[in-house]
């Protein structure tokens, strides 16, 4: 234990400007990152009423999905889309991070785990894609 | 305002801190002070790098590690002390290791042992190339475990306080507030280190000033064989920065500017591929450090703009072995350098690295004041003598450390409750002595950063690898000058807080105190031995040196007296690898 | 040696002077291998003896000299001013961390936070070192080495936003100790580190930014040990919840 302190009325405390966010690109980059789960959440629930709309039948699905070829809604998606890339590849980046990847007795570097993953999920994505197009 | 404890520890490196759990395990009862200038893990311990040496294999003996020491010491070793040093070793790294120290392993599990100068076994254990670093942090950690040591960090030690014959004590400037306050105990144990920065070119860290050797001197405690400085002969021109022994251990060469291993025309070849123990660049640090001297007075060394330098190549050993044995070089080298050891040898030089000679103590760690014990760099048992071979040291915090823990835990329990009013009166004489020669003073001409530069100078020139007698006179009187300077210093900043022209003043206070033992303990020892070379006195003089040196404090300088050696085993012998 | 000259403009604090931090330049004349210590030395020895912060060992291992360099957390005495284009460098204290004076912050708040992960070897039975020391193979070793290289320099918290925000996290580190500790094989004590990771100031407040590792001078990479020391503080939670019986 420490027995010796400052005394604390002759400390200057620095305050974290509002805008810590805007100094740095990569603290930029990092708010950029949790922002994209406010489009990823609101996705979900735009998709959770699709199914919903779904269970209410083809009449009102079709009218509901009848919206989504309006601007917004276009614009919408398409953002939503870029920050879903952005979350996932950054979710792979990070992850990489978290759990090394063993290769018998040596650890593969970290971009191996990340583009596995990517390959992966480009696979699925590409997979679920060709379901849609040839149903 | 004092406050009591019963153990006081000044300094928190590998032995202050291994003495702080020493005499925390020895009683849960003791209450036990840890007082720093810097943070513990700041401490210089964190430097060393190579390793620290115990018998750990069966082909190694403890008679072996105590004649491969005392051989490397020129006979001026202590020889129950070494005794003492090689027996404890083994137990001591086994704990450390057992306190999570992350030693390097063999594929069995069991701690490695590698090459260093001067041994003729493979027995210096190392955590990677940062020994010291890993040491330190393990010690350090550990430490907060026992909730009776008590640290005060950031608190420059001034004085001891001595009443009725006895260390009741230190008072201390808290760099915080800038006052001076004391701590009463019944046992003080000092471990602050040794002085390199009383050279110009050194390993050491700012922080090695000479402290607490200056702190027991003045109380009257002798300082033995100061003269012996040991220079380390690899560490980076220009910044003094230490590039490890073990580079060589692992088999590196040093070379000219020729590309020649100049060690085999000083007796220590012949030349091998691979080292052998205590030949060529596994030779004993005070002959390595000569032989460069004299390659570059034959001219056969590189000129740089930071002086003349050899290389050491590490290029054959490839990148395998250095990333996995010798990693914290490669990254020195590159920062400091730029140099690749695995593509280009390295630039290096003698620098001065450490201090064999220190406060007196005897084996215990017990100095002659009643009250007053010291481990580690700054004390002289003595296990080093003349010169010491790399990777004792830490071996040495560690043994000493616990040594001077238990002894000073057994003396603080045998001893009454002590009365605190002496220790007041004489923590206020302090802060009027500081105030007046410090903190308030007024006017004054001289620069202290000028003259710890000129003190260095001399120091360099004659306290340096080869000396005679008149470059060691001349430096003692420049030091005589320098003293009469240092009264009359100026010192502009008048804030309390944290004022670090205050404690730089007071560490120069301190370096011209132990500048000056040193120079006049060099003085008189008309003979070379060691790491003490004299141009003058070429030869070892046994029948008339062969005792230790004992510097006591008056007012116009040392008094040296002198000691016999203790000779149990291994009587001395010509000093030939 | 070509000579330069480069402008340094270091915070200045003088408790009971000044109510907050103000700028003072300096014009430096410097060698070409010199590093920002070096000029901060030249500084208090020969112009103004006033000027006040730390450093020792100047080779990058004592942790002492960190400060914001041109906004950056750095060693001072591995920041080489060739490194810097500009004319004027920018020298200031470690961010987030209470101003002492000058360039000296407080940092007894973190010593605090070392102790509370218990950063020590904790076991259930401990043997003797006559005994011999606990076998460690060279993969056991690696597991938590890199973790261990940590030199206490502090500029992961001046990197990390959260920490600037909340100076009660524990911080990286701290954090990084903990799984140091809980990663080598000699050790037994998870279970008693598990309250100061498993605090709201521990593991979960970090929200992965991943500063702390860009700027760490020892690679120790204190980002990858939280983020495992949230894996392993959530699976022993499942195993808590799951097998509430012989718990560790």
């Amino acid at each position: 234990m420490t027995r010796n302190r400052p005394d604390p009325s002759l400390l200057f405390h620095p305050r974290m400007p509002a805008n810590w966010w805007l100094r740095k690109r990569t603290y930029f980059l990092f708010i950029v990152r949790e922002f994209t789960s406010v489009f990823i959440a609101a996705y979900l629930i735009v998709f959770l009423v699709q199914l919903y709309q779904l269970g209410n039948g083809p009449g009102a699905y079709q009218a509901f999905m009848g919206k989504f070829a309006s601007p917004g809604w276009l614009g919408f998606h398409a953002v939503a889309l870029a920050f879903a890339i952005y979350h996932s590849l950054t979710w792979f980046y990070t992850t990489s991070i978290v759990i090394p990847l063993r290769i018998g007795a040596m650890v593969a570097p970290r971009y191996v785990f990340t583009l596995l993953n990517v390959a992966v999920w480009l696979a699925v994505s590409a997979a679920i894609l060709a379901i849609y197009l040839i149903w | 305002m004092t406050v009591t404890h019963d153990i006081l520890i000044v300094g928190g490196g590998g032995a202050g801190l291994r003495a702080a759990i020493a005499a925390a395990e020895h009683s849960a009862g003791l209450s036990i002070a840890l007082v720093s200038k810097v943070y513990p893990m700041r401490s210089h311990t964190v430097s060393a790098e190579g390793g620290a040496a115990g018998v750990m294999r069966e082909e190694d003996s403890l008679d072996q590690h105590a004649r491969d020491t005392i051989f490397g010491s020129d006979f001026l070793a202590d020889q129950d002390a070494v005794e003492a040093l090689v027996q404890e070793a083994p137990r001591e790294l086994i704990q450390l290791e057992h306190w999570g120290c992350p030693w390097s392993r063999d594929p069995d599990g069991r701690i490695s042992v590698r090459a260093f100068g001067g041994m003729s076994v493979d027995r210096t254990l190392y955590a990677s190339d940062k020994t010291g670093f890993h040491m330190l942090h393990s010690l350090f950690q550990t430490s907060l475990k026992y909730d009776n040591i008590v640290r005060y960090d950031e608190c420059f030690v001034t004085s001891l306080l001595i009443d009725d014959g006895k260390v009741q004590g230190v008072a201390f400037v808290n760099l915080f507030s800038g006052r001076v306050q004391a701590i009463h105990a019944k046992v003080v144990i000092m471990c602050t280190g040794g002085c390199g920065r009383v050279f110009p070119f050194t390993t050491n860290a700012a922080i090695k000033t000479g402290d607490g050797m200056a702190l027991a001197y003045r109380a009257g405690a002798p300082m033995k064989d100061m003269e012996f400085v040991q220079y380390h002969p690899t560490g980076l021109p220009g910044t003094g920065i230490l590039i490890t022994e073990a580079s060589r251990g692992e088999g590196g060469w040093l070379c000219n500017k020729d590309g020649y291993r100049y060690l085999q025309d000083y007796g220590l070849g012949p030349p091998t591929e691979t080292p052998v123990h205590r030949k060529m660049e596994l030779g004993p640090r005070d002959i390595l450090s000569r032989c460069f001297v004299q390659e570059d007075q034959k001219g056969r060394t590189f000129e740089g703009p930071h002086g003349s330098y050899v290389h050491l190549d590490l290029r054959h050993l490839g990148e395998k072995l250095i990333d996995e044995k010798l990693p914290f070089v490669r990254e020195l080298t590159r920062n400091y350098v730029g140099i690749d050891p695995v593509v280009e040898p390295i630039p290096v030089r003698p620098v001065v690295h450490y201090m064999m000679g220190g406060i007196h103590t005897d084996i215990d760690a017990k100095t002659p004041l009643a009250g007053l014990y010291a481990a580690g760099e700054v004390a002289c048992v003595s296990i080093n003598g003349a010169n010491r071979l790399g990777s004792n040291s830490l071996t040495e915090c560690l043994v000493f450390g616990a040594r001077a823990g238990r002894a000073a835990a057994e003396y603080a329990l045998d001893q009454p409750a002590p009365a605190t009013n002496p220790v007041e009166a004489l923590a206020s004489d302090e802060q009027r002595r500081l105030d007046a020669q410090f903190f308030r003073k007024e006017g004054g001409t001289e620069n202290v950063a000028d003259i710890r530069e000129a003190m260095q100078q001399t120091m360099e020139e004659g306290a340096g690898i080869y000396r005679d007698e008149a470059r060691m006179q001349q430096t003692c009187n420049d030091l005589r000058e320098l003293r009469e300077r240092f009264a009359n210093i100026r010192i502009e900043d008048r804030n309390d807080i944290f004022n670090t022209e205050r404690t730089g003043a007071l560490e120069l206070d301190y370096m011209l105190e132990v500048a000056e033992v040193i120079a006049n303990s060099a003085l008189l020892r008309r003979e070379s031995r060691g790491s003490h070379t004299r141009t003058d006195h070429p030869e070892r003089d046994d029948a008339n040196f062969l005792k230790h040196s004992l510097a006591y404090r008056t007012e116009t300088g040392p008094r040296i007296e002198y000691a016999p050696v203790s000779i149990t085993r291994w009587q001395p012998e010509e000093r030939k690898y | 040696m070509s000579e330069r000259t480069v402008s340094l403009k270091v915070t200045r604090y003088r408790p009971g002077q000044d109510s907050t931090p103000t700028a003072q330049s300096y014009e430096v004349a410097y060698q070409d291998d010199w590093v920002v210590l070096d000029a901060l030395n030249f500084i208090k020895d020969h112009v103004d003896g006033t000027l006040s912060f730390r450093w020792s060992c100047r080779m990058g291992v004592c942790g002492s000299c960190g400060m914001m360099v041109n906004g950056e957390p750095r060693l001072t005495c591995s920041a080489f001013l060739r490194e810097f284009d500009s004319r004027e460098i920018r020298i200031e204290p470690l961010a987030h961390f209470p101003v002492i004076r000058d360039l000296v912050i407080d940092m007894s708040g973190f010593l605090d936070k070392l102790k509370s992960v218990s950063p020590w070897i904790i076991r259930d039975t401990e043997k003797d070192p006559s005994e011999g020391e606990y076998l460690q193979s060279p993969k056991q070793l690696d597991a938590y080495h890199q973790f261990t290289a940590c030199i206490n320099c502090l500029l992961c918290y001046s990197a990390c936003p959260i920490f600037g925000l909340e100076t009660d996290f524990i911080g990286p580190a701290a954090l990084a100790l903990a799984h140091r500790y809980n990663e080598d094989s000699r050790d037994q004590g998870s279970a008693a580190r598990w309250n100061a990771i498993n605090d709201h100031n521990g593991a979960w407040q970090c929200t992965f930014v991943g500063e702390c590792s860009v700027v760490c001078p020892k690679s120790v990479d204190p980002a990858a040990a939280i983020q495992r020391l949230k894996v392993d503080t959530a699976k022993q939670w499942v195993r808590s919840v799951l097998l509430p019986w012989g718990q560790k």
